[in-house]
């Protein structure tokens, strides 16, 4: 009963609000999902998890991406454009086999991110132009190479890397949860990841630690648009067509929320792998609720920029005590 | 001098930061009319006192007076309003505007049509700074002058927008000595038109010229308060210190004697140049030698270290240790060499304050501590342990966020960060400022010994008084030029203020490793 | 020496000397977009027939004013060290809520895009000022959610204008045959730069961009400038995308995407500093008539899609930027 007493005391705001910035997400998910399960019909089978699933992995992928740029103190918002340009490439070299096809997205994907990191890094420019410009401009490129037209792809052995399952699990959901240990990996255990969180949280200090704070920027934005290619080869396989009209849109807003609402501030120097996936996942479920209630998606997109503003709100002045 | 009803007043004023009491019941009375040094060492909560006083905190207890009625400002531009004017030590003006708009700005004259009048701000701009001797084109930009120039300006500024009370926080320090006569004739002017005016200075000979009374706050706590000339200058750190007479008498710093100096040097730096910024500064260090570096804000020190360090570029200019080339313009390079390098402004660019104590201790030794790209836990964890406790850190673990500490305990974390590193030489650039006084012997007596087992150390502070007492050697720096080289009895506060005088003279301007 | 207060005889003339270049790269960073528009106009009168016509000159002013409105609110924006990435959606929404509107009354389409648009502006700037959040994210959600907002209020439809010829009248109407978007530009910018230039709170946008704790601490009131900022900057928005719907005899709820790029992009050309403190309205106009005309030389090519044409105004974003940064660096170190 004392230990009861002691722990009901600190009940500040300070705290509550500190409690919410770690836990939030999870009570959200929660929320989420009890109240689906009691008004959207369907929404307790299994086809449901595994359809949330498959639809949450792209946005999940570029979430991590997007989680460790912005610990970086960065935002990218080139995400989208990106998958863009993967799903545009795809169709152009599927016919030297879909390994080609897929690598060329790649590196031309993480040629772009490079761009990205070095007008950041070298340039100095801000994070917020230099991506609005690929953010703009990268679609535009997308659409030229695929003629301004949709491309139907009908390879089975790429169109498996969207929808196959292994031991029961959909590939992509497999795809995206291995990435999820491995950023989470590298944030954790690796110089590298130190290296992210030092710039996050004091750049100039980061530089006068020796640290390789411009090499370390350019792969951060190259990382982000590597995973954000590799969504939209899974986005594309899922569509079975290159459409570079559709893919991607919005992207960015679904992946700068979840990495917000999962704990991880736009101030930098912290990144949360754990809360950024729960975040992901909220992000779907609204999706989802949306669509299986036949409510017009547009009332989501206003709900999602509520939740931004709301989670950059708790999260705002972190990272710098 | 007669006792009148004070022009401001703080009463019992106490202000509470997380884990810190800056102000603990402080008491401060100012008549119109004078001028009232207030001292204290750094931490001490003299900046605090003013922030309170001119509405950028509000009090968590206590009252503020002015003019004998009570007032509680929400923002600077409340009390500026009400005739309390700020000049702080970092100059708070806006660099790329002209001088005249920054005399003038929230107070713009208007035409009859409610618009700026330009022509009026100028002429009365170039007005106000010739009344108080100040030579600037009004039209230029501020960034444009030189910072003693600047910080005229801004003494300019608030002695024009017609206060009663004049705040001047440190205003000296980006001043030289003739410019410093002039801010005197501007305070005395000051005085005569009845003005109150708080003085902060840690020049004790400027507070002897030019205050007549004097409060001491220590710690949070109002010490002392009374006439200056009641107290000796002696007295005077003593009460700043919270020390005897006698104990203060010797040594107001840590540091011990001189130290066994190494014959070669262990660096040597050759006509580091970078345009408006270094003339060909030229620089050596021998092991176990501490050499400071003395010279007004904007001399180059600071510029100077970091060129060493690789972290400011260069137009030309050679480093060496042990003789090998070291490249310029690369802090991984400099630290592999090694040499280190502790930054002036702490919160901005040395401690990364959402990290735990341990990711600040190891953020330079990153490299050595991980193979193929995986940091090494274990290892990472035993350098931690083992410095925590060297230094005597105080944290409650090596997980806690390191912005929560004290200021003398980040300033340990931070020399852990380079001590850890095994360097040979040691760039220190104020490796005191705003810590308070126990922590401050502490760390001075920590650069004693590590020159005394041989490293080499540069030492730069603002405070005359740490440079005299710890250095072996004394490197004067003026815009960006070494002006004079003191060794051993040569040290002194006056011989430095002496070189800084005659600075640019040929027989003052020989290199300065000789 | 008098007349020298700091340093050497000999640094003044290093300083001297140095500061000569400085001055040509200021100049350049100032002055560059006219130079680069004066040149385009040129060659472009050279390479087409068309071009130096007074009915094309007079449709390039034209079809620029809208954005010309939305850079005169970004200029303000962008001084201040902020930047407004909602003017896009808020376009839309003005023309769509102008559309509504217009069936009541014709005043009421003008009057009713400005408030909401700008209200929605005030929302930006309080949780800017007062909530402290990044400028880009906060106006971000807002485009995000803007434009949800206009396409939950009219669906992808567009809502045709008829009948109201006092309204369109503002949109392409004339007087002494000069088009009416043309005035009300000239009108927004000659009021900015009077606003900017010779108005208290010009200084205190200044002021702010240049360093906003030392404008607190010089008693600006910094909070207040900038919701003002984004609320004129909404408001403008807003009133573009009523005359730009006043125009096109109907409210698009799709237009205005990208735009915000543009914004951004007409008032760097123009020099005004995306870091802030330093900016001029004239600049930005001539930078919204250099985009103008290019996007006119685009059409009269006639080969170039529309998705050309976002990668270039993406490349042409990044080139631009990266000049000014360097042209400052060079300027300031």
């Amino acid at each position: 009963m004392s230990r009861a007493t002691t722990e009901a005391r600190p009940f500040e705001a300070g705290r509550i609000l500190g409690w919410a910035r770690d836990n939030g997400v999870y009570v959200a998910f929660a929320l989420l999902v009890l109240f689906n399960a009691v008004f959207t019909t369907n929404f307790t089978t299994t086809a449901t998890l595994f359809n949330l699933l498959i639809q949450v992995a792209p946005v999940l992928i570029v979430s991590l991406g997007m989680a460790l740029v912005i610990g970086t103190e960065g935002i990218d918002l080139s995400v989208g454009s990106v998958m863009a340009i993967a799903s545009a490439i795809v169709p152009l070299y599927i016919g030297y086999g879909w390994p080609v096809a897929v690598l060329i997205a790649l590196v031309v994907g993480t040629l772009a991110g490079a761009l990205n990191g070095s007008l950041v890094a070298f340039v100095g420019m801000q994070p917020i132009i230099a991506t609005l410009a690929l953010f703009v401009g990268g679609r535009g490129l997308a659409q030229v190479l695929v003629g301004g037209q949709l491309q139907i792809i009908s390879d089975p052995s790429f169109l498996a890397l969207g929808q196959a399952e292994v031991l029961g699990i959909p590939l992509p959901v497999i795809i995206a949860g291995v990435l999820a240990l491995i950023v989470g990996f590298v944030v954790r255990r690796t110089t590298f990841g130190r290296y992210v969180l030092a710039i996050g949280g004091n750049r100039a200090a980061s530089y006068l630690s020796g640290h390789p704070v411009r090499a370390v920027l350019v792969a951060v934005y190259a990382i982000s648009a590597a995973l954000a290619t590799i969504a939209g080869v899974l986005a594309t396989a899922r569509l079975s067509a290159g459409d570079p009209s559709t893919i991607g849109i919005l992207i960015e807003l679904d992946a700068i929320a979840a990495v917000v609402v999962g704990g991880t501030p736009l101030s930098g120097g912290k990144v949360s792998v754990a809360g950024t996936v729960m975040g992901a996942l909220v992000m779907q479920v609204i999706t989802a609720t949306f669509i299986m209630n036949d409510l017009p998606f547009t009332y989501a997109q206003i709900l999602k920029a509520v939740i931004i503003l709301i989670a950059v709100y708790i999260q705002r002045g972190r990272g710098s005590v | 001098m007669n006792e009148r009803a004070p022009i401001l007043e703080a009463r019992e004023v106490t202000k509470r930061f997380p884990g810190v009491l800056a102000l603990d019941g402080v008491s401060f009375q100012l008549q119109p009319g004078e001028v009232h040094a207030l001292v204290g060492e750094n931490g001490a909560g003299k900046s605090t006192l003013i922030k309170v006083i001119t509405g950028v905190y509000a009090p968590d207890d206590g009252r503020v007076l002015f003019g004998g009625e009570e007032v509680s400002f929400a923002s600077p531009r409340d009390s500026q309003a009400a005739g309390i004017s700020t000049i702080y030590q970092e100059i708070n003006l806006i660099p790329m505007r002209s001088v005249a708009q920054n005399v003038f700005l929230g107070r713009e004259p208007r035409t009859r049509f409610g618009l700026l009048d330009t022509e009026r701000m100028n002429r009365e701009a170039a007005e106000i700074l010739g009344r108080y001797g100040i030579q600037a084109d009004v039209s230029a930009p501020l960034d444009s002058l030189g910072l003693g120039t600047r910080q005229m300006v801004a003494i300019a500024r608030a002695v024009s927008l017609d206060a009663r009370v004049v705040i001047m926080d440190e205003p000296t320090s980006s001043l030289e000595a003739r410019e410093v006569e002039k801010l005197f004739g501007v305070i005395r002017q000051l005085r005569d038109e009845d003005v109150g005016v708080v003085y902060v200075s840690h020049h004790l000979d400027e507070l002897y010229e030019i205050c007549e009374r004097v409060t001491v706050l220590r710690d949070g706590k109002l010490v002392h308060t009374g006439d200056l000339a009641d107290l000796s200058k002696l007295q005077l750190i003593a009460t700043m210190l919270g020390r005897e007479l006698a104990e203060v008498e010797g040594h107001a710093t840590g540091f011990g004697e001189e130290h066994e100096v190494g014959r070669e040097p262990v660096l040597r730096a050759r006509d580091l140049t970078r345009r408006h910024v270094l003339h060909g500064v030229s620089l050596d260090v021998r092991p176990g030698e501490v050499v400071g570096l003395a010279g007004l804000l904007g001399a180059g020190r600071s510029e100077t270290a970091k060129a060493i360090f690789g972290a400011q570029p260069l137009d030309s200019g050679e480093v060496e240790m042990d003789g090998d080339e070291v490249k310029t313009g690369s802090p991984p390079a400099a630290i592999k060499a090694g040499i280190a390098f502790l930054p002036e402004d702490r919160r901005s660019e040395g401690i990364i304050p959402g990290l735990s104590v341990r990711e600040n201790i190891v953020a330079a030794a990153m490299p050595r501590l991980s193979r193929a790209g995986l940091v090494s836990e274990k290892a990472q964890n035993e350098l931690v342990e083992r410095f925590m406790e060297r230094l005597g850190i105080k944290a409650s673990s090596p997980d806690q966020p390191v912005g929560e500490l004290s200021g003398g305990n980040q300033q340990k974390v931070m020399l852990a960060r380079w001590l850890c590193l095994n360097p040979k030489v040691l760039i220190l650039d104020e490796p005191t400022r705003g810590i308070d006084v126990g922590a401050k012997a502490e760390v001075q007596r920590l650069i004693d010994e590590l020159a005394d087992d041989g490293l080499g150390v540069v030492m730069i502070s603002s405070e005359l008084e740490e440079v005299v007492e710890g250095s072996d050697r004394v490197v004067v720096l003026k815009n960006g030029t070494v002006v004079g080289t003191l060794s051993g009895d040569e040290i002194s506060g006056e011989n430095i203020m002496a070189a800084l005088a005659e600075g640019g003279s040929p027989e003052n301007g020989e290199e300065a490793g000789e | 020496m008098v007349a020298n207060p700091t340093g050497t005889t000999a640094e003044a003339a290093a300083e001297e000397k140095a500061g000569r270049g400085e001055r040509l790269f200021a100049l350049l960073q100032r002055h560059g977009a006219l130079v680069v528009l004066v040149l385009v106009v040129a060659v472009a009168a050279f390479a087409f027939d068309r071009f130096l016509t007074f009915r094309n000159l007079e449709n390039i002013v034209a079809q620029s004013a809208f954005l010309g409105l939305i850079a005169v609110g970004m200029t303000f924006v962008i001084i201040s060290k902020g930047i407004d990435l909602s003017v896009g959606s808020l376009l839309a929404l003005g023309g769509v809520l102008a559309a509504f509107s217009v069936q009541v009354s014709g005043a009421l389409a003008l009057v009713v895009p400005v408030l909401a648009c700008g209200a929605i502006g005030l929302l930006n700037g309080v949780l800017i000022a007062k909530a402290k959040m990044a400028p880009f994210i906060v106006t971000l959600a807002a485009l995000l959610g803007v434009r949800g907002l206009v396409l939950a209020i009219a669906g992808e439809r567009t809502i045709p204008i008829s009948d109201a010829p006092v309204f369109t009248w503002f949109g392409r109407g004339d007087v002494l045959g000069i088009e009416v978007p043309i005035f009300i530009m000239i009108l927004a910018f000659a009021v900015g730069a009077l606003v900017l230039n010779r108005t208290s709170y010009g200084q205190a946008i200044f002021a702010i961009g240049g360093g906003e704790d030392a404008a607190q601490l010089m008693g600006v009131a910094v909070d207040r400038t900038k919701i003002i900022a984004y609320t004129v900057s909404g408001a403008l928005a807003g009133l573009a995308g009523a005359l730009l719907a006043a125009r096109l005899s109907a409210g698009q709820p799709v237009v205005g995407a990208a735009w915000e790029l543009d914004a951004i992009a007409a008032v760097v050309v123009g020099g005004t500093l995306l870091t802030g403190g330093y900016g001029t309205m004239s600049g930005s106009l001539i930078g919204v008539l250099l985009l103008g005309v290019l996007q006119n030389l685009i059409n009269q090519v006639g080969t170039l899609s529309s998705y050309t044409q976002q990668m270039a105004s993406g490349a042409f974003l990044i080139v631009v930027v990266t000049i000014q940064i360097y042209l400052t660096r060079r300027r300031t170190l």
